[in-house]
């Protein structure tokens, strides 16, 4: 009886280390396999099976988790690797194949939920109040600096009840990315990644847990990404951007703030860049990219010449299937910026 | 039926020693049999061991940097990189012992009904329904706790213990009542682990003998004193056995933990506040652990989970063999 649970505990730890550790990914037959992002995931698999239909090449994506997508790439257990957060200059340095490219694809953003019953034009918050809301400074609906924001409104004097993601996600790392960018107390306090240490609130499972809390509990305030929140018609709050404009969470925002980082980008950027709080009228402050990694010099030129082709479809004919599956496609600049970046992968036979 | 017949020059060899079965003609066939099967026998404990060694040199990265600290602090900062699992260990430990406590009486009282009590037609389903707990997928607990359990603790149960019966004034039942909180895990574990508790408990009281029963009533006792002083007694160490079981779901039980505990990096002493599990916090954190730092300790926290489980249950088996030792003593 009690190897039983031992039991279950070598099965759960092996599958554990096997899904993420490094063990070789199963290409099944596929031309190229790819791991990482769980984010990104509906939309890699929109475009791999288009892909398959178009030329026959098969993609093969795992959506195991960023920081696991970025170890494999590392081992290079996998053609290419994807993730949320953009690589670290430790992680880069300790990758085996050598030199890694980051190549955005879509972009995504994290919404506020909140359940506030009597509340029924959308909330109004600035980042900083929002860092203050998650660090416990600002504890009850109707405190001022809420009421400051929201002029007309009846905010109950109820206590907030904070949620966040208890999953290791990049939802979290470009929440907290936003927080660390606008309030110097969060980024020497908590700081940003993909999961950490809260001041306060409950942690939910998921996208699905910290929903589920939100919508159950009045005063809860929560963050999702931008497609959950649109699927399930949750109330959102309108955000204070870098021009002082209120702008709710849409795709056009989200493209607008990438547009925004874009127009300053030098052309030998890596494009390990941050686009929150991004200047621009339009652009919704809590947005990012989502990268593909891969090798420099790939150790199969005939794979990298596919993957390389699979890219280049992706930016241009790919682009079109984001917003269908809620994910805000690059601005035109940017795609002109990645193609001329793809000449540089080395396609030479070594 | 009789398998010698199948085997036709089975002959039988004394040596002196206990008697030895030789079959003509299938010695090679004999020494590849045994050698599979101590094979076989081998591997499982030899498993169990690389497991081990494997988390635990995984792990000797955080034990040697944070000591025992790791262990006592409430510390768990993944960006800092520091790490104090005292807050996990402290939720698997009391999530566990609310589930046992709950679930212990719950079991024992389905599992007497069933072998004393109830009509013969009636067993059948009942076991069947209670043994049917058990084959719920963890999610499935999980997703019912969400959306049936944490509403009805929030609203009424909740505050009828902490207001209604007057329990908010001890530390144990106060401050709000959000819902996912230790006691939301408590209780899931506790259905959880029923059906192990009680389908083993079943089986060990219909196996306690007639004359037991018998006996007992036959000196003049009510039927309440003969399963309280004859029947129970005596299929304690059993019943115990279940327990230990139903231990050994809650202590590594993770998926309806991790949707229902609120997973809060802190001790405290309301059953109301949210918690963490050691189980929980391995599946929520590892596959997104970016630096080598977390995942070692993650992998210790793993290592804790193995060492815990292996002493409490060694506990538990010194409490069997006590028990079932006494009793037969007693008996003697």
């Amino acid at each position: 009886m009690k190897q039983r649970f031992t039991r279950v505990l070598i099965a759960g730890v092996i599958a554990c280390a096997a899904s993420a550790v490094g063990a070789p990914a199963q290409g099944g037959g596929a031309d190229l396999t790819g791991a990482g992002s769980s984010f990104a995931y509906p939309i890699y698999s929109k475009w791999a099976s288009i892909y398959a239909q178009k030329t026959g090449v098969k993609v093969n994506y795992q959506s195991i988790g960023s920081s696991g997508g970025i170890r494999q790439l590392s081992e290079q257990t996998v053609d290419f690797g994807a993730s949320d957060g953009p690589m670290t200059d430790e992680q880069m340095a300790k990758a085996k194949g050598g030199p890694i490219l980051h190549i955005p694809t879509v972009l995504g953003a994290v919404s506020i939920t909140y359940n506030l019953p009597s509340v029924k034009q959308p909330l109004r918050l600035t980042g900083v109040v929002l860092a203050n809301i998650y660090l416990g400074k600002v504890t009850k609906w109707n405190d001022p600096s809420i009421r400051a924001l929201n002029p007309g409104v009846s905010l109950p004097g109820s206590d907030i009840l904070v949620v966040h993601r208890s999953d290791g996600s990049g939802t979290t790392y470009i929440f907290t990315d936003y927080l660390a960018a606008v309030s110097s107390d969060w980024a020497s306090g908590p700081g940003k990644g993909q999961a950490l240490s809260w001041p306060v609130g409950l942690g939910g499972k998921g996208s699905e847990g910290v929903t589920g809390q939100v919508k159950q509990t009045p005063g809860a305030i929560g963050y999702v990404e931008l497609s959950y929140a649109t699927a399930n018609h949750l109330p959102v709050a309108l955000i204070k951007n870098a021009a002082g404009q209120w702008v709710a969470p849409t795709i056009e925002g989200v493209t607008e703030a990438a547009a925004a980082a874009a127009a300053r980008l030098p052309a030998t950027s890596d494009f390990r860049i941050s686009i929150v709080n991004a200047p621009g009228r339009a652009a919704y402050p809590i947005s990012s990219f989502t990268w593909i990694l891969l090798y420099k010099n790939p150790a199969n030129a005939t794979k990298g010449k596919q993957l390389v082709d699979f890219l280049r479809w992706a930016l241009h004919d790919g682009e079109k299937e984001a917003p269908s599956l809620e994910y805000a496609p690059l601005p035109p600049k940017m795609v002109a910026m990645l193609d001329k970046r793809l000449n540089d992968i080395n396609l030479a036979a070594h | 039926m009789s398998e010698s017949s199948l085997v036709p020059t089975l002959e039988v060899v004394e040596n002196g020693e206990p008697t030895v079965f030789r079959i003509h003609g299938r010695h090679v066939g004999d020494g590849i049999y045994q050698g599979a099967i101590t094979f076989f026998a081998v591997c499982i404990p030899l498993l169990v061991a690389l497991i081990a060694v494997e988390i635990a040199i995984a792990g000797w990265p955080t034990f040697r940097h944070f000591g025992l600290s790791f262990l006592t602090s409430s510390d768990w900062d993944p960006v800092k990189k520091r790490f104090g699992a005292a807050p996990a260990i402290y939720g698997t430990l009391v999530s566990s012992a609310i589930a046992l406590l709950l679930a212990t009486p719950l079991a024992l009282g389905v599992s007497v009904f069933l072998s004393e009590f109830a009509p013969h037609w009636l067993r059948q389903p009942v076991g069947f329904l209670v043994d049917l707990l058990a084959a719920i997928p963890s999610v499935v607990y999980g997703l019912w706790g969400i959306f049936v359990l944490l509403p009805l603790l929030r609203d009424p149960v909740m505050p009828f213990l902490r207001d209604t019966l007057g329990l908010g004034n001890t530390p144990f039942f106060s401050g709000p009542a959000y819902g996912p909180s230790m006691l939301a895990a408590g209780i899931i574990l506790a259905i959880m682990v029923l059906p192990y508790i009680a389908s083993v408990s079943r089986e060990v009281l219909l196996a306690v003998p007639r004359a037991q029963r018998e006996a007992a009533m036959a000196l003049g006792a009510t039927r309440w004193e003969a399963i309280w002083r004859a029947v129970l007694p005596y299929a304690k160490s059993g019943i115990i056995g279940g327990v230990i079981l139903g231990l050994g779901r809650a202590l590594g039980e993770t998926m309806a933990v991790t949707m229902l505990i609120g997973n809060r990096q802190e001790i405290s002493a309301s059953l109301f506040a949210p918690g963490y599990t050691m189980a929980s916090l391995i599946a929520n954190e590892f596959s997104e652990a970016s630096s080598d730092a977390h995942l070692s300790a993650l992998m210790a926290v793993g290592f804790t989970l193995f060492v815990i489980t292996i002493v409490v249950n060694a506990i538990a088996r010194w409490l069997v063999w006590r028990v079932s030792r006494s009793a037969s003593g007693q008996a003697a």
